[in-house]
This record gives structure tokens, sequence and C-alpha cells, in this order.
């Protein structure tokens, strides 16, 4: 019985999980749909993000290693401590700054290239700014409260205490993981409701289904990209603050962007509902694997390689993913 | 091995002088379908040795789709694909191609990434049977396989004129080029039934006139059968020895291109509405 | 002009098939070749062959092998960490097991084991294409990395999960433990080059290569007109795992003696080698040897112009590395997909003209 409840629990703390790796996804598809692009870089994006984040709040010099390096002297900061509001807002003008520029100087000259190349390209693009974000915020862990509670939460462990008589003490539920999924949540409505109802979002839709045809009504292909790239870095801030409020601002946090991948495998990179079920399978599937079967037969830590292999199983016997059209090929 | 059962055909000289012997290849009520689409209806026809033979129809035909099931691209639900009086199992395109059938493509499908002579020699592939071991140390027979095939491939070459091109990689190419390189790459598998999608689609009448003379010259010279899809008329009437015309999936004339050009169905479906 | 094409006719196939058609590259290759192995023996140190030669040779394999399956046969693998993990530990677990085997075989046998991974891993290809395969093999790569971590008998239970390789010599001079000489290693290393670049050559020009870069072209019609799209792609898988599997092997056993699998298989490893074919050329052998010396030196500059001479603290070089290769990557891709190999073939074209451009 007791057993049955921790698998639950490990259900629900799964379930949260997805919801995390969904909100990265989701960056993935938005950019995937618009410009055919594998956003790589997406994760790197969200580390970029909060790192700016951090460094605004914090009110740190940026380039403060550099230039001391060069100038010998002993810049740090500025001396100040923003609100986290005005701090956030900051980080995303940044994203948007930055959506612009990716577009000017990247997008913009490979045009037409094949997929495999434009993803190649944005590998490097997340090698630079991993190099660009340390040198300019410094490459030491950083620690981001925008003011999100944190910790378990007694009142569902308390609630749910009775379920399992004497050995069972509630499920534990961290708090943040609560506010991440409700945040995602409300993220992953608003995306919806504004690629549905509004004018920008039917020509991304557009965009999606046809450059060519899309061009020729008049849609701008490059107002679109900068959009889309906008968005994604937004997507990107919004996971960055969850992530890092979680683990600390460092270099792993770019690596939930490879804990996405999987999930688009799953849901088809051209679905937004398809990126949601998938993060949620995966993040279900991988903790119940771990604590089934990865933790007590294989030594643990299984959840590096669960999703993928997931993904691949997956792959072999359905090759379009959950929602992807089956496609007929032609000479 | 089982025969034909149409093996009564005859030899017969063309009013030009050239022989078309026996029958090479048939299908018998083919059907494909996608899906709920019917995209070809219960089709017959065959071909025969050393003839050139069109498949013609409007847009949406089923053109292209034949040629897929003749090269093992698509699989038909029903129907026999008979090839050199033996009935055909289903095979992977790749062992049709080993079998001598080569083809061109409607949509120039070069490799872009190589020149003019490697894919010329891409063509040679199912002549060349040298295993990795002998091809890494290339010295013996690695060698000598090359060089015998080049040798091949440079005869293709002068029969098409484009020995200038030989080194230039194919994206560099203008298209009517283009088209020549891939007929190229397709003769250089010496082929017994040439499938040609289009040869001439999107050419100035100079480009046409000089494909035409190659696809006359391949037939003569080498005996090699052909079975093209074409939209022009007057050059179809020119080439052909015999026309399959197909609407809509289902074939609606078979015969001489006279006996077509004054089909009342053909005139209808085809000749009568469409204005192409 | 010594460097001149005119006049230097091919009379026969053979000739014009040769890999240095031109006369003066030809003498060039030869006499480079004769001095990396009758000069540079006699001056390498500890500081050159361990910062630049060594990781260029063993790199230089490890990317012809990424750019056969990649830039000839155009199937994007993120799993190379993880190939070379196997190529590693098969390496390791035949020198302990058996101690009298050659330390080559020892090698070679990590790259057929690679290669057989390598192939099981490929097998999907088939029906997965394009990025969905290169995030597929990113499976290999953490599957591979964990499996190397958490089952003890491929580190033979040793305390600190890590692999040490044992002195092994080759007649009569140790390539692996600590009495080993730097012109040893550095001999041994760059004959595995030199075989493995010339058998890589040989493949990729004759109607193996052919049959690769079709399938790398265009699929559909390569199958069309007769090649056999499995055997294309497993054989290209089989092949690039060998080198890979080979160039791990050596980089545990003679570059870097003990190595711990997250660290130095990692998937930052397989961006590596990603990287040096992209910067150097896909598609091309030359083009794997320059992106390897590229990727290699770029760092040692980097540190000994910003570091040493500077005097900046080393992590500032690290950012910076990160940001130049980063830049670069873009920069080629955008303005150069073929790489440094494409460069410079389009400055000998400039050159075979000079000083006469019209």
């Amino acid at each position: 019985m007791v057993e049955f409840l921790y698998g639950i629990e490990v259900v629900i703390n799964g379930l949260m999980a997805g919801v995390m790796y969904s909100l990265v996804a989701l960056g993935f598809v938005l950019i995937f749909k618009a410009s055919g692009i594998f956003n790589y870089a997406q994760g790197v994006m969200a580390l970029f993000a909060a790192m700016t984040l951090v460094g605004v709040q914090e009110g740190q010099v940026p380039f403060a290693h550099l230039i001391n390096s060069v100038f010998g002297t002993q810049y740090h900061h500025f001396g100040w401590h923003i609100n986290a509001f005005v701090a956030i807002a900051v980080a995303a003008l940044v994203m948007l700054l930055f959506a612009y520029l990716v577009e000017r100087y990247i997008l913009k000259h490979l045009v037409n290239q094949e997929p495999i190349i434009l993803f190649m390209a944005t590998i490097g693009l997340a090698y630079f700014m991993e190099g660009f974000g340390d040198l300019m915020w410094g490459s030491n862990i950083k620690t981001l409260d925008v003011g999100i509670p944190q910790g378990g939460n007694f009142w569902i462990e308390e609630k749910t205490a009775f379920l399992g008589g004497e050995d069972f003490y509630g499920f534990y539920l961290d708090t943040l993981d609560i506010y991440a999924t409700v945040i995602a949540i409300i993220l992953v409505s608003t995306l919806v409701l504004f690629s549905q109802y509004t004018k920008t979002g039917r020509a991304l839709r557009a965009v999606a289904d046809d450059h060519q045809a899309a061009l020729s009504v008049g849609i701008s292909l490059r107002r679109i990209w900068v959009i889309v790239w906008s968005i994604a870095g937004i997507v990107a801030l919004v996971a960055g603050i969850m992530w890092g409020s979680k683990s600390g601002v460092q270099f792993s946090l770019s690596l939930i962007a490879l804990k996405a991948l999987p999930v688009l495998m799953l849901g088809g990179f051209t679905s937004i509902p398809g990126a949601i079920i998938g993060g949620l399978i995966i993040g279900i599937g991988e903790k119940l694997f771990e604590f089934l079967i990865g933790a007590p037969f294989l030594g643990g830590a299984t959840e590096n390689w669960f999703a993928y292999m997931l993904a691949l199983l997956f792959l072999v016997f359905r090759p379009q993913g959950l929602f992807g059209e089956k496609i007929i090929e032609r000479v | 091995m089982t025969v034909s059962q149409d093996a009564a055909v005859q030899e017969t000289i063309t009013p030009d002088g050239r022989t078309i012997g026996g029958v090479l290849m048939e299908m018998r009520n083919i059907t494909l379908r996608f899906g709920g689409v019917v995209a070809i209806e219960d089709i017959s026809f065959d071909i025969r040795q050393g003839e050139i033979r069109a498949i013609i129809g409007p847009n949406g035909a089923g053109k292209s789709s034949m040629l897929n099931v003749i090269n093992g691209f698509y699989h038909p639900q029903d129907g026999e694909v008979w090839y050199k009086g033996a009935i055909r199992g289903p095979m992977r395109p790749h062992q049709i191609a080993a079998q001598g059938i080569a083809r061109t493509f409607q949509n120039i499908a070069l490799f872009h990434g190589m020149s003019t002579l490697d894919n010329i020699m891409t063509g040679r592939l199912t002549h060349m049977k040298t295993g990795m071991l002998s091809q890494s140390v290339w010295f013996g027979r690695a060698q000598r396989e090359e060089t015998e095939n080049r040798a091949f491939a440079e005869r293709i070459i002068d029969f098409l004129e484009i020995q200038s091109i030989r080194k230039t990689p194919v994206g560099r190419l203008p298209y009517g080029l283009q088209k020549r390189v891939e007929l190229g790459r397709a003769l250089a598998a010496e082929p017994s039934l040439l499938l040609l999608d289009e040869p001439m689609a999107g050419m100035n009448v100079e480009e046409k006139e000089d494909m035409s003379r190659f696809i006359l010259d391949v037939n003569d010279e080498f005996g090699t059968t052909i079975a093209l899809i074409e939209h022009d008329m007057g050059v179809v009437m020119d080439l052909a020895d015999r026309v399959v015309v197909m609407d809509y999936g289902r074939k609606i004339g078979d015969g001489s291109p006279e006996e077509v050009r004054n089909n009342k169905a053909v005139i209808d479906a085809y000749l009568g509405v469409s204005s192409d | 002009m010594l460097y001149r094409e005119a006049g230097d006719f091919k009379v026969s196939y053979q000739a014009d098939q040769q890999t240095f058609p031109i006369r003066f590259d030809r003498l060039f290759f030869w006499a480079l070749l004769a001095s990396a192995y009758f000069v540079v023996p006699f001056f390498i140190n500890d500081y050159w062959a361990n910062a630049v030669l060594l990781p260029f040779l063993i790199y230089g394999v490890a990317s012809i092998g990424l750019n056969i399956l990649t830039g000839y046969c155009g199937q994007v693998s993120l799993g190379s960490g993880g190939f070379m993990a196997v190529g590693a530990y098969t390496c390791y677990k035949m020198m302990t097991a058996f101690p009298d085997l050659n330390l080559a075989f020892c090698i070679l046998a990590g790259g057929v084991t690679t290669a057989i991974v390598g192939i099981m891993f490929g097998l999907p290809s088939l029906r997965i294409k394009g990025f969905y395969l290169a995030v597929v093999t990113l499976a290999a790569q953490f599957f591979l990395v964990w499996m190397f971590n958490k089952v003890p008998w491929f580190y033979n239970y040793s305390a600190t999960g890590m692999i040490s390789s044992p002195e092994r010599t080759m007649f009569g001079y140790a390539i692996t433990g600590p009495n080993a000489t730097p012109a040893a290693t550095y001999l041994f290393c760059l004959t595995f080059l030199v075989v493995l670049a010339f058998l890589g050559r040989n493949l990729t020009r004759g109607s193996v290569g052919r049959k690769w870069m079709a399938i790398r072209d265009m699929d559909i019609a390569a199958e069309i007109i007769g090649v056999n799209p499995l055997m294309a792609k497993i054989t290209a898988f089989g092949v690039s795992s060998f080198y890979v599997g080979v160039a791990g092997a050596m980089i545990f056993s003679v570059y870097l003696g003990a190595v711990e699998v997250t660290e130095a298989f990692g998937i930052q490893k397989s961006f590596l080698l990603l990287f040096m074919i992209i910067i150097g050329g896909l598609g091309s052998i030359l083009g794997s040897l320059v992106g390897a010396a590229f990727m290699v030196l770029m760092p040692v500059l980097l540190k000994n112009i910003m570091v040493n001479s500077f005097g900046w603290a080393i992590d500032i070089a690290a950012h910076f590395e990160f940001i130049i290769i980063g830049g670069l990557i873009v920069f080629f891709l955008i303005v150069e997909p073929h790489g440094l190999a494409q460069l410079w073939r389009i400055i000998k074209e400039k050159m075979r003209l000079w000083p006469f451009p019209h």
C-alpha cells in the first residue's frame, strides 16, 4: 500500500518535471514551426536569460572580469539591488534584442539551407552564447531568487498523510514545482490562444505551413522570425527562472535542451499539444523507470538516457512521432 | 522460367529499319492506391524489346506513378509485373536497378555534391563488385575496376558531348546540361530498360532537339528499350513506336502514334480538352 | 611559378585518379611525410607531444571517421564521444585481460568493437533521417557513458571508477605508461594516422565512397540507381565507428594514460569532432586533418596569447575559445559549408593563374 502511494508520488513528481520539459520543448516547437530550425541553442538561451536576470538584479558589471583583466581595475558591482520584476523585464528586453540580432546576423544568411546545416549552426550559436554569457556575467554558480517559495509543501503533506496510515507521511511535493507547473500552464495557454486568435498568430501558422505561400500573400518572413525567436527567448527566460531557482544558475542549466529533444521526438516537432504530452510522458516515464527498475536494479541515474532510449525505440516504430502525419515519399 | 502468355508477339521491323523483338516487360492489371486515392486502376500494357514506348496523359493521370511501379519504388496493391519472361516478386528499387532498369527523374535528381564524372560513375555502381577490403587498399583490383569503368563512363561522356564539364560540380550546370548528365548516369548502367520521366520538360526548342537526338541515338546504337513520359505531343509522335494514354489512373488508349491520335476517347480526354 | 598545373597532362585514367594530381602537391606531400617521420622525432619534447602533436594525430583519426559518416554519407552523429569510450574500454579490457597482447592489436580490437556498436546504433538510420537521427545518436552517447560509469566490470572494479593503462611496448620502446618517450608515442600515433588516412582516402574515392555520397546527396535517387541504402549506411556507420573507436582507444592508452568516462568522453567530445569536420570541410579527408589541427591549435594559441602574453585569467581565454569556436561554426556554415579545405582549393585555383588572373 505504502509502496503504491510512493509510486503515485513519483508519478506526480514526474508529471511536474514533465511540465518543465514541455516548457522547454515548447520553445523548440515554436521556432521549428516558423522557420524549420531545430534550435539547439534553446537551452543556452535559458541559461543566458537566467544569468542576465541575476546579473541585473544583483547589479553586476557586465564583462567585469575582462575589463579588470585588461585595465587592471576592480569593478564588480554597481552596488544596487533591483526589484525582481524590473530585472525580469530587463532580461526580457535583452532576449528580444538577442532575437533581433540572431535574425539579422545568422538566419538571414541561412535561408533555404538544409535543416541539418541550420541545426549545426544553432550548435555554433549555443557555443557562442555560452562563451559570451560566461564572459559577460562570469561562470560561477549563481543563486537566483525572484521570490518564488521553495521547499517541501507541508500543507499537501499534512492533508495527504491519512492515505497511508502509520508509515506514510503524505506526498512530498516541492512548492517551487507547483508554482512552475501553474506558470507553465498559463504560458502554454497564452501561446495557444495567441497563435489561434491573433493576426500575428495566423501569420505564424501560415509561415509554418508554407514559407513560399506565406511570402506571396505579403507576410514578412523576417518579421515573423524575429517574433518567433523573441517568443522563444521569453519562454527560455521563464524556463531559466524556474530551473535556475531550483538548482542555481550554472552550466548544467543549458543541458535542459538535451532533455527536451526526446520530448520532441515523441511529440513530433510541429505539434504544440505533442510537445506537452511528450513532455509529460517522458517526465513520468523516467521517474517511474528510475523508481521501479533503475535504482533497484541498474545502479541508478538512468534518467540520463531513459528519455533518449524511449524516443529511439519509439522512432523506429513510428518515425513521424505521436501526432505527426505519415509521410508519402515522392520522386 | 515461365514464359509470358504473349509469346505470340512476332519480331517486327519499324519503318526506319529498327528491329523490335518480343515482350521485355509486361504490366498486368496494375492497381495502385494511396489510402483512399486510386492512382492507377487496373492498367495492363507491355513494352517490347528495342522499342520506344511513350506514356502520355494529362497532369495527375498517374504516369509518374506508373514509372515508380516499374522500378519498384511503389508497390501496387494488385496486378503482376512480368520482366524478361518471369514474374517479378516484391523487390526493393536497388534490386530492380541491378536487374537492368535505369531511369531519369522529372525533377532532376542528380547528386549535387559530386562532379559530372562522379555522377555518371554512380551509374556504374551496379557493375562494380570489388569489396570494401580491396577498395581500402586500392592498388590492384579496385584500381583496375575503377579504370575499366572510368573508360566506359568516358564513352558515355563522349556520346553526350559533355567532355568539357567532366569535372564541374553538377550543381553549377545549367538545367539542360543537368538533364543530359542525368541521362548519362542512367545510360552508364547499360540498362535493358531505360525509363525517362519527362526528359524534355522545361527545355527550349534547341535543347529538345538535342535531347530527342540523344534518345533516338541511344535506342539505335545501344538497342536500349526506352519507356518515356512526355507532354510535348509533337515529340511523342516523332519518337515513339507505341503510345499508352492514361487519364485519371485508367488506360484510355494504346497503339501506334497514328492510332492514338485518331482515338476518340483520347481526343476527348486529352488532346481535345487540354490546351497544353 | 613552381606551383602550376599547365603542362601537367594526364595520359591515363590512373594518372587522373591520383590523390594529388598536381606534381607540386605530390612532392610537397612526400616531403611532409618524410619530415614527419625523420625530422620531427628528433626535436619533439613533452610539451609539443602532449599539447599539440598527439591530440592532433589522434583527433585526426577520429575526425576522418566522423567525416566518413557525416561528410560523405550525410548521417550526422552526436554519439562520437560514446563511441570513443567503447574503443577506450575495449582496449583497456584487452590490455588487462591479455597482458602479452600487442598494443596495436588491443587498439584495433577497440576499433572493431566500436564498429559493431556503431552498426547497432546505425540500424535505425534506415527509418530515421536528418536531425532525428542526430538526436537518436545522442541516445548512444548518454547510454554508453552511463553504462561505463555504472557497470564496474568495465573498469575492473577499481575504486576510483577510472581506467588507467599499464605499460606496453612496441619493438622494445614503451608506448604507454610513465616510461613512454614523446618520440615513441608520436611515431606510434603518426603511423596509425597515416595508415588510416590512406585507407580512408581509398574508400572514399572509389565505388564505396560514391555509394555513400549518393545516399548523402539524395537517398531516394541513390536507391533507384542501385545503391542498397541499408548496406551503404551500415558500412558508413561501421567504418566511421571503427576510426572513432581506434581514436578513443589511443586517447585512453597513449595520450591520457588514465581516463574517467564522463570527463574524457562526454558530449563535449562529440561536438568537438563535429566542429573539426565542419571547420575543416565536410566530405574531405584533408579537411578532417585541417579541422583537427585547427581545433587542437586554437586553444593552445589563445592560451599562449591571452594568458602568457597578456597575463589574463585562464577562464577568460576559455570563454573566448567558446565564442570563437561558436562564431567560426556559424561563419563557415554561412560562408563556406565545405570548410577550410574548400578555401584552400579556391586559393590554389587562384594561385594556378597567378600572376595573370585573366
